[in-house]
């Protein structure tokens, strides 16, 4: 969907981004992460075509990104805002014009996310006569409205109750389904593994970490095992060192619990062969390490 | 192209539908023909009121007997002492007064004049015209002239002034009539482009402390934001001078047929200028022929530059108003960048009303009205006077060059301080976004 190559943006005395080059694959919740300052907003403005880069292209579905996909993309920045007089409903108007809608579309789909989101009665209401969250929604509407092939959404569950930022999460992943591609920039590291199937890690204006969930969390994995487990009667206690594995937490109860890391170049099956005739093993699980862990590692160890 | 239209649209709209909109529309001018109204009111009045009672205390027995009555004065000639008199007009109260003429009036050529208030100045001045005919009268006597040879002398010299037009034929000019156009464009112009380039200023600040502005660039370019505000505003502009200038020619017309009777006035106060041909009176028949003066201005060239350097003056200001407004995230963040801005616009306003106003064909105020950012005032200000039409479209296009400058350089500026918050801006800083590629 996005082919971002060789980005560089240079502010006066600083560089908000180094040579950054990604994909983000057609139909997939790609998450965009980096912690305050690393230069998120500044690929984000320049996807939108709000700043131009200094450096490096973008080609959106295989053409160079230009003026006319302004259409085909949808922006809900991490800093919302409405016309605070406007009427709601004249305000979406506007906006899904502004985006090349006719105003007649622009009405029918307002009517549609409306009713579908239970506020049909805000149409007339002004914007400073509605809650931060209701503004949020309203927002997130006039982001869509224009069914865009590209949606960008920059913390878009910040301000909302847990019951509407579900409503909204369904929302999100019922366009996903319907085909869009959704760049999802977010700190919550546990709804990136819960929402994007791809991620990029954005730190001091590098492209520090890229790849699908699943293979960074495999990449990220470091053979920890935790096992719960009951001694044999004729054990008294465990056997604590071996050359098979470092011990990194050992809880000893009526039900002990034993967290390893293996050696290099041992397997599971090499200590579950030496741990057996030893014990009854109830529970063995890989721990593997969080999003929230990985970015914080990448993050800190980059410094 | 099309998106620049929807921002006009959006601009100009959500402005005009504002009740404050309607209210200052219909309010203005409201005012303006109050105050006109008052003013034809209040002179008439003044004609018609003064029934002053005025007692004499004639120690020269000879002065009082010389003062007539009219209908703005009654003399009433007093015997009684002096304290008693006193207390007597003490007690009458308004419009009563005392009149006590010394002995040696015709030498000291002074008398007392003794009201219960703050003494009338309508009546002073009649009774000053009075006794000034008896003291001539009385001087004519003693240096043995006729009074009546004198009345027949006739040294009045009237000044017929015109003004040659290019086609060599002399037209009727009235230099105070210029003058006062001069200075209520001057005030209009200035008034004008404070207000609506603060308003593009506002809306810009609005925006941005909104944030609506990043999710609106991702649809437009930042330019066409820009020039959709400023345009959308200045439509509002001048919506509101056309509704302005039909609603007051509208009120002033009906204000005068059945408010008050015209011609009654007119008559009046010819008649009044007729019976005395003394100077005080002549700015009364100034008023009369007020009417006849006016028709000599050229109204149509007038307003013509008066639209054409409104837009133009609007155009370069509220380009820097923005510029202003994308730079800061509060109103008195910007008083720091609008005082330097307005500054040639404010030396144009003071000057207006010396330099320019005396002298509207001389150096200074031909300068200033070629200068693009004291034209809009200089030239509205000068153009009552009579400009060559080749200056006025120098001076315009001058003025077009200029506010396509500004623009650009807003522009530049603009684009950039959009999408800085919480920074403090200051001028080193404005000039290095300017330098900012996109």
């Amino acid at each position: 969907m996005l082919d971002i190559r060789h980005i560089v943006k240079q502010y006066a005395n600083h560089t908000a981004l180094n040579d950054v080059s990604f994909i983000v694959p057609k139909g997939q919740i790609f998450g965009l992460l980096g912690p305050n300052g690393a230069g998120k907003t500044s690929l984000i403005r320049i996807i939108n075509q709000i700043t131009a880069p200094d450096a490096g292209e973008i080609y959106f579905d295989g053409e160079r990104l230009s003026p006319k996909h302004i259409g085909r993309i949808g922006y809900l920045p991490e800093e919302r805002g409405l016309y605070k007089k406007m009427e709601i409903g004249e305000q979406l108007i506007y906006l899904a014009q502004l985006k090349g809608l006719s105003k007649q579309d622009a009405k029918q789909r307002i009517k549609y996310w409306f009713e579908k989101l239970q506020i049909e009665s805000w149409w007339n209401k002004k914007v400073e006569d509605l809650s931060k969250g209701m503004q949020q929604k309203v927002q997130f509407v006039a982001t869509v409205l224009h069914e865009p092939d590209l949606i960008i959404l920059d913390e878009p569950f910040s301000g909302f109750d847990p019951v509407n930022a579900q409503i909204i999460q369904d929302e999100i992943l019922e366009l996903n389904k319907k085909g869009a591609t959704i760049i999802y920039s977010t700190h919550r590291m546990e709804s990136v593994e819960m929402l994007c199937d791809h991620i990029a890690l954005i730190n001091k204006s590098k492209l520090i970490l890229e790849g699908s969930v699943k293979q960074i969390k495999n990449q990220y994995k470091n053979q920890t095992y935790k096992i719960q487990y009951v001694l044999k009667p004729e054990y008294t206690s465990l056997l604590e060192h071996s050359s098979l594995y470092e011990i990194i937490q050992h809880e000893v109860g009526e039900e002990s619990k034993l967290t390893i890391q293996l050696n290099p170049g041992i397997n599971l099956n090499d200590v579950l062969l030496h741990l057996i005739p030893m014990m009854e093993i109830h529970q063995i699980f890989e721990i593997v390490p969080t999003m929230n862990e990985i970015f914080i590692d990448k993050v800190t160890s980059n410094y | 192209m099309n998106k620049i239209i929807l921002i006009i649209q959006r601009e100009y709209l959500s402005r005009v539908k504002k009740k404050t909109f309607l209210l200052t529309t219909f309010l203005v001018p409201l005012f303006f023909i109050g105050i006109y109204v008052g003013a034809f009111y209040l002179t008439k009045k003044s004609f018609e009121d003064n029934n002053a009672i005025v007692y004499v205390l004639d120690n020269t027995n000879q002065v009082g007997k010389e003062l007539v009555n009219n209908k703005n004065i009654t003399f009433t000639h007093s015997a009684d002492e002096l304290g008693v008199q006193l207390k007597k007009v003490k007690d009458a109260g308004d419009n009563t007064s005392l009149l006590i003429i010394p002995q040696d009036f015709f030498e000291t050529q002074k008398i007392e004049f003794l009201s219960s208030g703050k003494p009338n100045i309508n009546t002073q001045s009649e009774i000053e015209k009075q006794l000034e005919t008896v003291m001539l009268n009385y001087q004519y006597a003693k240096l043995n002239i006729d009074p009546d040879k004198i009345k027949n002398i006739d040294s009045s010299v009237k000044i017929s002034a015109k003004e040659i037009t290019d086609s060599g034929e002399a037209k009727e000019s009235d230099t105070r009539i210029a003058m006062g156009i001069a200075m209520a464009l001057s005030v209009l112009i200035y008034l004008s482009l404070f207000l609506y380039g603060a308003q593009v200023m506002r809306g810009i600040i609005e925006e941005k402390s909104n944030r609506i502005v990043e999710v609106v660039i991702s649809s437009v370019k930042p330019f066409q934001l820009m020039m959709g505000k400023i345009i959308g505003i200045g439509l509002v502009g001048i919506t509101q001078f056309i509704l302005w200038i039909i609603l007051s020619f509208g009120l002033i017309s009906l204000a005068t047929s059945t408010l008050i009777d015209k011609d009654e006035f007119i008559a009046q106060t010819e008649q009044q200028a007729a019976q005395n041909a003394n100077p005080e009176n002549e700015d009364m028949s100034m008023v009369a022929s007020l009417g006849s003066a006016l028709d000599s201005v050229n109204f149509p060239e007038l307003l013509t530059c008066f639209f054409l350097f409104f837009l133009g003056g609007y155009m370069l200001y509220s380009a820097l108003f923005a510029a202003v407004g994308s730079a800061v995230d509060n109103e008195t963040e910007a008083n720091q960048f609008t005082m330097p801005i307005t500054a040639p616009l404010l030396l144009a306003y003071v000057l207006s009303f010396g330099v320019l106003i005396n002298d509207p064909h001389g150096s200074i105020a031909t300068w200033l009205s070629f200068i693009p950012l004291t034209s809009p005032i200089a030239m509205l200000v000068r153009v009552p006077f009579g400009v060559p039409v080749w200056q006025i479209a120098l001076s315009f296009a001058l003025l077009v060059a200029g506010f396509i400058f500004t623009t650009w350089v807003a522009a530049r500026i603009y684009r950039v301080g959009i999408l800085m918050y919480g920074k403090k801006a200051s001028f080193k800083e404005l000039i290095k976004w300017f330098g900012y590629k996109n």
